[in-house]
């Protein structure tokens, strides 16, 4: 590949390495001489501009070549409009579901011992390790026409593939582990020990969970959420399989853009991709403030060993 | 001169870690750096091995074997490097740790694998720890993996060994022994070595000559009797073993402590002042009355019997505490219990003024 | 242990939260999969292979491995310079550049595809210019090379991010005092040490580029034998109501992505216990 070619000199062996540096300062041992150092920081910066940075800004360069006029009608029509209907409303039913099922798998997993933890752990991880159009595809063939419950789906006349329940079921498959493993490696951090403190302090379950176990982990919580939903709304491929790509109906805004994008018609398929480009920088913006205090909830929790991580 | 260094300062942001240090160190000794943290002992050390630079002073040397070594990064300078962390290769195993330095070395200098291999078990037996060269440095003991650290230093045939708190992560039982250990290695391979150090114990044991360290500057240099027992510094007698400290004064020349003047203390032309008189507990007497020479009343109020030595805490009318030491045989004899009236007699003592001091 | 083994008990909600669990994991991840294997069981062993093994089928396998492979080997090489620039040096707006290195995780993968297809087309930002030197990025394997490099960029570097911070900067100087270069001290003591980690990473942005369906589609070209990924195949399949094809196809991606996965927690493993008990 060309790009960055001409930099795999960054690390190669160099005299400046090694380098007999009589003329000035000394620089620490573990540092790297000032031409390699520019080298690597060069080399990063040209790859990640190649790959990530330039593509970003395309999205809005594109979405606004045709003028700000084009852009804003992208958005006011009926199609547009149903987009992002459905995407919120699959969102909306994806996130609480999935919040519910992480809160609840910590707490079985975290505050109790029991055989087949690490399996049970290693199957809620499942879904990231199943290729989208394999999620959307599984549920084709359990609910599609020709699928496992076809016929009896059909003979109560509940449509489900190629409507927005299948949607919303592919949805909530690909983003299923997402609050679930935020939660659980910090909850294992933090022990029971608090747990067990207020219930012998006469507090009941409910009340434990509400007053101590749920303020610990909110940071964790939210970071989950932000990532479940970030997925939530952006899911292309398992959405893809089974919405049917009826416009104005069963189209989400990342099956918008590709609609758009097939009928070129860029510029209103860049106008879609900006909004939910902006959504994915809002994510990365809130996924970095949240980090932080999740990386204290953290630290928190290791205190009273007085280890840090 | 194995080691000369001159003028070497350093700075940290705000923070001045070492103010002008000059400092020689002949072929085949063993010096300890004795400090508390934040001294700059280890900064002093890192500068000789090259892992920092002394500040830009067009005075300041770093010379090894009359040979300037200022502007040569650590990998040129051949010093063998001991952390306090071990810091062993965790990949590789002992065998390999200790061969790291000659299978990096510029090919036309670099031995042999025969040759390499035969120096490896050397070193290794040696350090005591051959037919563990297999191992890797998760499956040792803390001190087996300073002992590896060692070995993998001298692997390189250094001309200086530089110890940073080689003991300081290991039990004292471990510490107690490595130290003897490196002492007898020491008399059996006589390479020049720096040992950085905390513990003035372990200074005073190990050491031809301690540097006494305290922000940023050498307080004294002397053999291990000499610092102990000589100290030139306040610094050096508070840092060395326990101390009384008493608020004395100097008249007509003479140090005095309260109404006792102090035998051997004069100070010709000096009227008048302040001073700090200062007492080891060993060199302190206690006897329960009073006789013609100097002495000062006290009272036992703790008693620790359980050594060789009885460690007898009083205190003044004042209400100074005052450290005593007495052998077993005395503290017996005298039957102390806590609450006896007593009364302590200097044996000897040293008194600095503060304006003698620079 | 016997004493904390009883306390637990002590905490309410055990039958409940783990019932939930089981319950919703069934409905949600269990039965929809399962769904998968008993239709591929259905097809029947000449079936299956008909459908999983034929030359348009193999050839969007060959073309998935080399491009996910190529590409994950890309970011591996970039993922550790970035890494490493990110963990050791000081860079003005280095929590900006690091936050974005999120931003394929974030990003829509349609969106992404149409991007990176607006920026390496052959009339494109860049693609105008790599044209007339005769390199072809859209529309070709290395247009999908491109995609999934976006897609699995963040893998290595968050994977090496850490273990490159945990690295003792005194093994390092250890190495430097004993007389190796830096070139030297990064072969031999310092990537030996992050290997693992670099392996992992490989092994996710591998893993993840195996699947990856929204962010090449659009740059591919999708031509049957040339462009035409695994995934993509296997919704050609279903748009054609070829439903055996579909599964056939999908159930050999699941294998290879579950030995993948089992592959990269030996990985893990490997790296905890080679170095348990720190030095």
């Amino acid at each position: 590949m060309s790009v960055g070619g001409s930099s795999l000199a960054g690390i190669q062996p160099n005299a400046s390495l090694v380098g007999d540096d009589i003329t000035g300062r000394l620089k620490r041992a573990t540092d790297e001489s000032k031409l390699v150092k520019g080298l690597l920081i060069g080399t990063s910066l040209g790859f990640l501009t190649l790959v990530l940075f330039v593509p970003l800004v395309a999205i809005f360069a594109e979405a606004l070549r045709k003028g700000i006029g084009v852009f804003l009608a992208s958005f006011t029509n009926h199609a547009a409009l149903s987009a992002i209907w459905l995407t919120v409303l699959t969102s909306a039913i994806c996130v609480p579901l999935n919040v519910v099922f992480g809160l609840a798998s910590a707490w079985a997993i975290t505050k109790f011992q029991f055989r087949g933890k690490s399996a049970l752990i290693t199957l809620i991880d499942l879904p990231f390790a199943v290729s989208p159009v394999i999620s959307g595809l599984i549920f084709v063939l359990l609910f599609g026409m020709q699928g496992l419950l076809g016929p009896w789906l059909r003979g109560h006349d509940i449509q489900i593939i190629f409507a927005a329940p299948g949607i919303v079921l592919a949805t909530l498959f690909v983003t299923f582990p997402f609050v679930a493993r935020e939660l659980i490696p910090l909850m294992q951090e933090q022990g029971t020990d608090e747990e067990l403190a207020a219930v012998s302090l006469g507090a009941s379950g409910w009340q434990t969970f509400w007053r101590v176990t749920l303020p610990n982990v909110k940071w964790a919580l939210l970071y989950g959420v932000i990532l479940c939903n970030a997925r939530a709304m952006g899911e292309f491929g398992a959405v893809s399989v089974v919405s049917g790509h009826i416009r104005g109906q069963t189209n989400t805004l990342p099956l918008h853009v590709e609609i758009l994008y097939n009928e070129y018609n860029f510029a209103a398929a860049f106008a879609v991709a900006s909004l939910l480009a902006l959504l994915a920088i809002l994510t990365l913006a809130a996924k970095t403030v949240v980090e932080w205090r999740v990386r204290r909830e953290y630290a928190q929790a290791l205190e009273p060993t007085g280890a840090e991580e | 001169m194995s080691i000369e260094l001159q003028h070497i300062s350093k700075t940290y942001g705000t923070y001045q870690a070492l103010r002008d240090v000059s400092l020689s160190i002949k072929d085949g000794e063993l010096v300890a750096l004795l400090g508390p943290s934040g001294s700059g002992k280890t900064t002093l050390l890192r500068i000789i091995a090259g892992l920092d630079s002394p500040e830009q002073d067009s005075r300041s040397r770093i010379r090894f074997h009359e040979e300037d070594v200022a502007h040569r990064p650590a990998a040129q300078r051949r010093v063998g490097f001991v952390f306090q962390h071990y810091a062993l290769f965790r990949h590789m195993s002992v065998f390999e740790n200790v061969a790291f330095g000659m299978r990096v070395m510029p090919r036309k200098l670099r031995p042999a694998k025969a040759a390499i291999d035969s120096r490896v078990h050397e070193l290794l037996q040696l350090v005591q720890l051959d037919g563990l060269g297999k191992r890797f440095p998760s499956q040792l003991s803390g001190g087996q993996r300073q002992r590896a650290a060692l070995a993998r230093a001298l692997a390189v045939e250094p001309r200086v060994l530089l110890l940073d708190e080689p003991f300081g992560a290991l039990d004292a039982k471990v510490r107690q022994d490595l130290r003897a250990w490196l002492r007898r290695l020491h008399d059996e391979i006589h390479v020049t070595s720096i040992l950085v150090t905390h513990d003035q114990e372990e200074a005073l044991e190990v050491a031809d000559r301690v540097v006494v360290m305290n922000h940023g500057q050498i307080e004294q240099i002397g053999t291990p009797e000499e610092v102990f027992h000589k100290p030139m510094t306040r610094f050096v007698m508070e840092f060395l073993g326990q101390v009384n400290m008493f608020r004395g004064r100097v008249q007509a020349g003479k140090a005095m402590l309260g109404e006792v003047a102090l035998d051997g203390h004069y100070f010709p032309g000096k009227e008048q002042g302040a001073a700090m008189v200062y007492m080891r507990p060993h060199e302190l007497d206690i006897k329960l009355y009073k006789n013609g020479a100097p002495s000062f009343p006290a009272k036992v109020t703790r008693i620790n019997p359980a050594g060789s030595i009885a460690k007898i805490t009083t205190q003044t009318t004042d209400g100074q505490n005052v450290l005593v030491d007495l052998s077993l045989e005395d503290y017996q004899r005298l039957s102390l219990s806590e609450g006896t009236h007593v009364y302590i007699y200097p044996k000897s003592s040293r008194v600095f003024l503060p304006e003698y001091e620079i | 242990m016997s004493t904390s083994r009883t306390t637990r008990t002590i905490l309410p909600g055990f039958g409940l939260t783990m019932g939930y669990t089981v319950l919703y994991l069934s409905l949600v991840v269990l039965i929809p999969l399962g769904a998968l294997v008993l239709k591929s069981g259905s097809l029947g062993w000449h079936g299956f292979w008909a459908a999983a093994w034929n030359p348009r089928v193999i050839a969007s396998y060959e073309l998935t491995f080399f491009t996910s492979f190529v590409s994950a080997l890309i970011n591996a090489f970039f993922g550790l310079i970035v890494a490493w620039t990110l963990v050791r040096y000081t860079l003005p707006g280095k929590s900006f550049i690091d936050a974005v290195i999120d931003l394929p995780f974030a990003l829509p993968t349609a969106v992404s595809g149409i991007a990176l297809t607006a920026v390496y087309a052959q009339n494109g930002w860049f693609g105008r210019y790599l044209e007339p030197l005769g390199i072809r990025v859209a529309f070709t394997p290395l247009g999908i090379i491109v995609a999934l490099t976006f897609i699995g960029l963040p893998f290595v570097v968050r994977t090496l991010q850490p273990a490159i911070e945990e690295i003792d900067r005194e093994t390092e100087e250890a190495a430097a005092s004993l007389g190796a270069n830096r070139w030297q001290t990064f072969w031999r003591v310092i990537l030996p040490t992050i290997l693992p980690a670099l392996l992992t990473g490989f092994a996710l942005s591998f893993a993840r580029a195996l699947g990856e369906y929204g962010s090449v589609v659009f740059i591919s070209g999708n031509m049957p034998m040339k462009t035409e990924i695994t995934s993509l195949l296997i919704i050609t399949k279903l748009e054609q109501y070829d439903y055996a094809g579909a599964t056939a196809i999908a159930t050999m991606m699941l294998v290879a992505s579950f030995v993948l996965l089992f592959a990269i927690n030996l990985l893990q493993w490997w790296n905890g216990r080679k170095f348990r008990g720190a030095v």
